[in-house]
């Protein structure tokens, strides 16, 4: 994750580049944040103290209190608060994102030491931001004791809830903002394909950033209240014996629903964690928008101190990851864009004439197509053998468990599915509820368990097993998968036609359990509570460790950026080279990036007749997590036909005179007929 | 300038226009005509009986079923579903008799409140106030689009194969070498108002509908006749329909997109679904987009006198307000260097010359600073046997075909006199070594038909191939069978570019050309 380790004693080539480009960006990106701050807090400050009824003696007061000393003070403590949400953007982000492939591995992200300081020095500046927002909102949020008179008379100090609520809000959604960064991946830097000027994107996001963070707020605060409704007593108490304050009897304690049904409270509360969510996005979204802003390396230099940031140099090398994805982006960019630049890679060498240019930048990406190819491939092996073997075993397994409850377990696994034909509402209800990807835990709770036909809701009991075993999703398109949960009643249908066989003897065996008499219910009513508490223990290990859908496809394309790049800029240079490349320098390896390609294609074809890779992930969009890497895989299926399109018309029949197996000549014949 | 006198005058009536040929447009008698139209195996007829047309829109058919008898809070929900915030405060004031004096009051006042900015905003921008029905229509490259049977047309960039949407919100696919024309049908796909097939793709196909974009993936070798509306991918966004105008990036990596009724062009990265808003203010929309071949600008004309020239580097762009009306129609020479464009309400095609110079940043790229008057489009009288016919007047559309070498105007008429019909004016031009406009003449099908659209074979070998769709459902093709001039002369069915100096040599010597000199 973290670039420093590994670069500290690195090669020459890194440290110019995390010296040069990568740090004056963070810090470019860290004093707009700061320089952002004063205007965002006049404006918080406004929203916090706003009196509808003194509009204008409002606004004087709130300029009065921004000149005042104790807000300058509260203004370093949240620049510095910026500097080190800058400094730990910094430190933490990505352009490859960490994908968990279960539940369990996000659980070791997130119990993870590293993310564990990350998390403790979050909820250290929420707090702080939390007590620079009781400074600006002043009144009774401002200190956190104040003198009361106890019923006796006497005088004494008291604990000021509405503070110690506000701060502890503050450190809550600092803590929840370090943990969701981990769920929604959000130190994961993408790029974008569309290339503006930074004012323009970051105006562009600013309606996008606004609407997240009070969205976030507004759960984040949500969860708060509950949590505080019910261990509020804990810290009250505690900072009551350690600061030595006392209650006041005579106002209502937070943590009863007449104490956090003040709206003034909650509005309080929801305006600071805005605020500081806000502010922590702002810095975020700088600090992607430089960091992700284009880069231009020479194609070569004449003087030899300067090789090394020269592109053929730096695509090939590894680490840092940013600076190869930068390297990638501009390779992309300058064969689509720049024929002078394109005429440099074309260049043969002065001495010796060598392409040597060319050569380095298609080696590297040829071997970064390879790379992927024989990741997909060695993936599909393992599930077409290892995977189907598993699953069939724990298939059998939860058959027979099942089986022994069940008596009469003569027929085949599918004969569970055609009582879902008969749609008594019950049994459609509960089938739509699997058949919409819900979690396995909510099957055997389902009412369906009393219903009169017990045996098909038990046997049904198999139906989790299926789901997640990678079969599921081979026998149903992933579009009825995807309107599932929408038109449940004729999706159950959909589902069951589709997934089945037609097999008309199977399907008047239901009614004949039916009228059958019930001793057999009887039987399974004794069973049931075992049963139950079997498979809720196993449901909730299998929903630990079982694969998510989809998670393990986003995790092989995680890295697909670089490849679509380098797609993009061996087939831009291609096309280029057929009225540019004067000494056919591209001609020698056109046979090796074609067949490079074709192969790639096969692959990647392959793979996306596998269950769950082609299904869409679900858009979130008030989120700040960038989700571009869940659609990799779709954007490099495309961009690799394009790519091979681009030549196909390009070279057009020429393509015939090049060298290379009959297959991959059926298959270019495929995209020289415009067939794939 | 070229203006419309120095055409050669219509067909006289029952004469339809076969081809160009030896410089000339040839010209048949209907029955002629007919035996060629059925032979040639791209020449469609959906007569308008054919087409099952839905009799009524969702909304009218939720009065008649509507169950009033419920609850007040499922009448809002659904209120608030269907039509926001506004049908909530309708349902709230017309169900006064169960909601609080107060509350009634309170959101009637509200609605007459929304009302009255709605009604200052759309005095502004007036076309905000149209049915999105009527929206499209207005906006739309086809004439008279409400009324068309074929109301949307593409050809596949790079093969013979080519789109059709017609009038009951179907979209065919029509491919000379396969048997089977898949039928495209979606519960989201209707009003369509423009397709587009996806550049260096051999499937993907765009349809901007009413509510939000599909991009259908038609396989080319299935033979499935009705693919599963699984195979399209919808892409939405909140505030961006009715979408009237589409065009894919000729490198095929992004999609444009633009709403009326939203000021931002939406640029969809389609395998991601994700889309990035190109916000600007002023216009009140964007109507139309058309990118130019070389991939480096974007027209995007806006509902008010105003119009936008993207660059695509960077997405930058250049302000060109208009004089009289909003630009209707645009299109791009081959090389990207040149934009024609024609404005609502004059008669004129504007040029406007870009000239980007290779290997300096985007930022110097200079452009045009004034729009030059290329050609005269206004009314001129031609005396046929027929009588006098009126031809010219505002343009429709512009179409120029990929080689740079004909260009055709679509000239709207009126369609209440009888003698100013509808008509396609043929220019050829030449781009290089200067600009030049030369009078071709006029595209004239069978009587009583009125061409609705028009659009180029984007590779057509011997020439030029222009596709017409007409008024009575029928599709044509004209071909104009040229050698062109930038490419070697290989073929054999073209005819000398020169005009034979025999054939009419006092017509040609005394017209004035438009020609634009380099400075």
């Amino acid at each position: 994750m973290s670039i420093y380790p590994n670069n500290m004693f690195s090669t020459k080539q890194t440290c110019w580049f995390i010296r040069k480009v990568i740090c004056w960006r963070a810090v470019a990106s860290i004093a707009w944040a700061v320089l952002l701050l004063p205007p965002i807090t006049a404006v918080f400050v406004i929203l916090s103290r706003f009196n509808l009824l003194h509009p204008i003696h409002t606004i004087t007061e709130c300029f009065s209190l921004l000149t005042s000393a104790s807000a300058i003070f509260s203004f370093i403590l949240l620049g510095g608060v910026i500097l080190m949400v800058g400094f730990l953007n910094l430190e933490y982000y990505t352009v490859i994102p960490a994908i968990a492939c279960s539940k369990i591995a996000l659980l070791g992200q997130l119990l993870h030491p590293r993310q564990f300081v990350n998390s403790l020095v979050h909820c250290i500046m929420g707090l702080i931001v939390a007590w620079c927002c009781a400074v600006f909102i002043g009144g009774s949020y401002e200190t956190l004791s104040y003198p009361c008179m106890q019923s006796d008379g006497s005088s004494q100090m008291c604990l000021n809830e509405y503070h110690l609520v506000l701060m502890l809000a503050g450190a809550f959604v600092g803590f929840s903002h370090s943990l969701l960064g981990v769920i929604h991946n959000m130190n994961y830097v993408s790029f974008h394909t569309v290339q503006q000027y930074k004012y323009l994107r970051f105006k562009g996001s600013l309606p996008l950033v606004v609407k997240c963070s009070a969205t976030q707020a507004l759960y984040s605060i949500r969860n708060f209240i509950a949590l505080y409704f019910f261990l509020g007593y804990i810290p009250r108490a505690w900072i009551c014996k350690t600061l030595n304050l006392h209650l006041n009897s005579s106002i209502h304690t937070l943590d009863s629903i007449a104490g956090l049904l003040d709206l003034s409270l909650l509005y309080q509360l929801w305006m600071s964690a805005t605020f500081l969510l806000f502010t922590w996005y702002i810095t975020l979204l700088l600090f992607r928008i430089f960091v992700t802003e284009v880069c231009s390396f020479p194609v070569q230099s004449s003087f030899n101190e300067d090789v090394h940031q020269c592109l053929p140099k730096v695509l090939t090398g590894k680490q840092p990851m940013i600076l190869k994805f930068l390297a990638l982006q501009d390779l992309a960019l300058l064969s689509q864009r720049s024929p002078s630049r394109r005429c440099e890679v074309f260049s043969l060498s002065q001495p010796g004439g060598h392409p040597h240019n060319w050569n380095a930048i298609s080696r590297e990406c040829l071997s970064l197509l390879a790379d992927l190819t024989q990741r997909l491939v060695a993936y599909h092996d393992t599930v077409a053998t290892n995977g189907r073997a598993k699953s069939l075993s724990t298939g059998s397994e939860r058959k027979t468990s099942s089986e022994t409850s069940v008596i009469s377990g003569t027929e085949d696994m599918m004969s569970p599915r055609p009582t879902m034909l008969m749609k008594t509402p019950a049994s459609v209800f509960s089938r739509s509820i699997i058949g919409g990807a819900q979690s396995p835990l909510t099957v055997p709770f389902t009412p369906d368990l009393d219903s009169p036909f017990a045996s098909p809701a038990l046997r049904r009991l198999t139906a989790p097993a299926e789901q997640c075993s990678p079969w599921y999703g081979t026998v149903q398109s992933p579009h009825i998968m995807r309107r599932a949960p929408k038109l449940w009643s004729t999706s159950t249908d959909s589902q069951a036609n589709s997934s089945l066989p037609p097999s008309p003897a199977s399907v008047p065996s239901p009614k004949q359990e039916a009228s059958k008499p019930s001793l057999l219910a009887q039987f399974l009513q004794n069973r049931k509570e075992q049963v139950k508490n079997f498979l809720a223990k196993r449901v909730l290990i299998m929903y630990l460790f079982n694969k998510l859908p989809e998670a393990s496809s986003q995790a092989l394309f995680a890295d697909s950026q670089a490849h679509i790049w380098a797609l993009e800029g061996l087939s831009y240079l291609v096309q280029a080279s057929f009225s540019e490349d004067q000494f056919g320098v591209v001609q020698t390896t056109l046979p090796s990036i074609l067949s490079c390609m074709l192969v790639l294609q096969e692959a990647v074809d392959r793979h996306f007749k596998l269950p769950h890779a082609s299904s869409k992930p679900v858009r979130s969009t008030s989120s700040m997590g960038d989700s571009t890497y869940k659609t990799l895989r779709f954007a490099l299926r495309a961009t690799l036909k394009t790519a091979i399109y681009r030549i196909t018309t390009t070279f057009g029949d020429h393509l015939n005179a090049v060298q290379m197996s009959a297959e991959h000549r059926k298959r270019l014949q495929q995209f020289l007929e415009y067939k794939e | 300038m070229c203006s419309l006198a120095l055409f050669p005058p219509p067909l006289p009536s029952g004469h339809t226009t076969l081809c160009e040929s030896n410089n000339e447009l040839l010209s048949g008698t209907n029955t002629e005509d007919q035996t060629k139209q059925e032979s040639s195996p791209l020449s469609l007829y959906f007569p308008r009986e054919s087409l099952k047309l839905h009799s009524r829109t969702e909304s009218s058919s939720k009065a008649a079923f509507l169950d009033h008898s419920e609850t007040l809070w499922m009448r809002s929900a659904a209120a608030w579903r269907d039509g926001g915030f506004s049908g909530l405060l309708t349902e709230i004031t017309n169900s006064h008799t169960e909601v609080p004096k107060w509350l009634s009051m309170s959101s009637g006042c509200t609605l007459a409140l929304l009302r009255w900015v709605s009604s200052f905003h759309g005095s502004l921008f007036p076309h905000l106030t149209l049915r999105s029905e009527d929206m499209i229509a207005e906006f739309s490259q086809v004439l008279n689009w409400s009324d068309c049977v074929v109301r949307a047309f593409a050809w596949h960039p790079h093969t013979d194969k080519f789109a059709v949407a017609l009038l009951d919100d179907s979209i065919k696919i029509y491919n000379p070498k396969s048997a089977t024309t898949p039928t495209l049908k979606h519960r989201l796909q209707r009003s369509v108002a423009a397709v587009q097939w996806k550049p260096l793709c051999a499937s993907a196909l765009a349809v901007a509908c009413q509510n939000c974009l599909l991009v259908w993936h038609v396989d080319p070798c299935s033979l499935s006749t009705r693919p599963s509306s699984g195979c399209a991918q919808v892409l939405s966004h909140p505030g961006h329909s009715p979408v009237t105008s589409i065009a894919w990036s000729p490198s095929g990596s992004l999609l444009v997109s633009a709403s009326p009724m939203d000021t931002a062009v939406m640029v969809w990265d389609v395998a991601a679904e994700s889309c990035v808003p190109l916000q600007r203010v002023g216009g009140g929309g964007v109507t139309f987009l058309s990118w130019s071949p070389d991939g480096s600008h974007i027209l995007a004309s806006t509902p008010s006198t105003l119009f936008r020239v993207w660059e695509t580097r960077m997405w930058t762009c250049e302000r060109w307000p208009c004089v009289k009306g909003r630009c209707q129609s645009g299109c791009w020479s081959p090389d990207g260097s040149r934009l024609l464009f024609t404005v609502q309400g004059e008669t004129v095609i504007y040029a406007l010359t870009f000239t980007d110079t290779p290997g300096i940043s985007a930022s110097t790229s200079a452009g045009p600073q004034a729009a030059a008057v290329v050609a005269d489009l206004s009314e001129t009288t031609f005396n046929t046997p027929d009588g006098d016919i009126i031809v010219g007047g505002e343009i429709q559309c512009l179409a120029w075909d990929p080689r740079g070498e004909r260009l055709a105007v679509l000239l709207k008429g009126d369609p209440h006199t009888a003698d100013r019909p509808a008509i396609i004016a043929v220019f050829k031009t030449r781009t290089n070594p200067i600009f030049e406009l030369l009078p071709c003449g006029f595209v004239q099908g069978e009587p009583g038909a009125e061409p609705r659209l028009m659009q180029f074979h984007p590779n057509f070998q011997h020439g030029a191939l222009l596709t017409l769709c007409w008024s009575t459902g029928r599709i044509t093709h004209v071909p104009f069978y040229f050698v062109s001039a930038g490419v070697p002369h290989f073929g054999l069915s073209g005819s000398p570019l020169l005009p034979c100096p025999q054939e009419r040599p006092s017509a040609l010597a005394n017209q004035s050309l438009f020609t634009e000199f380099i400075s």
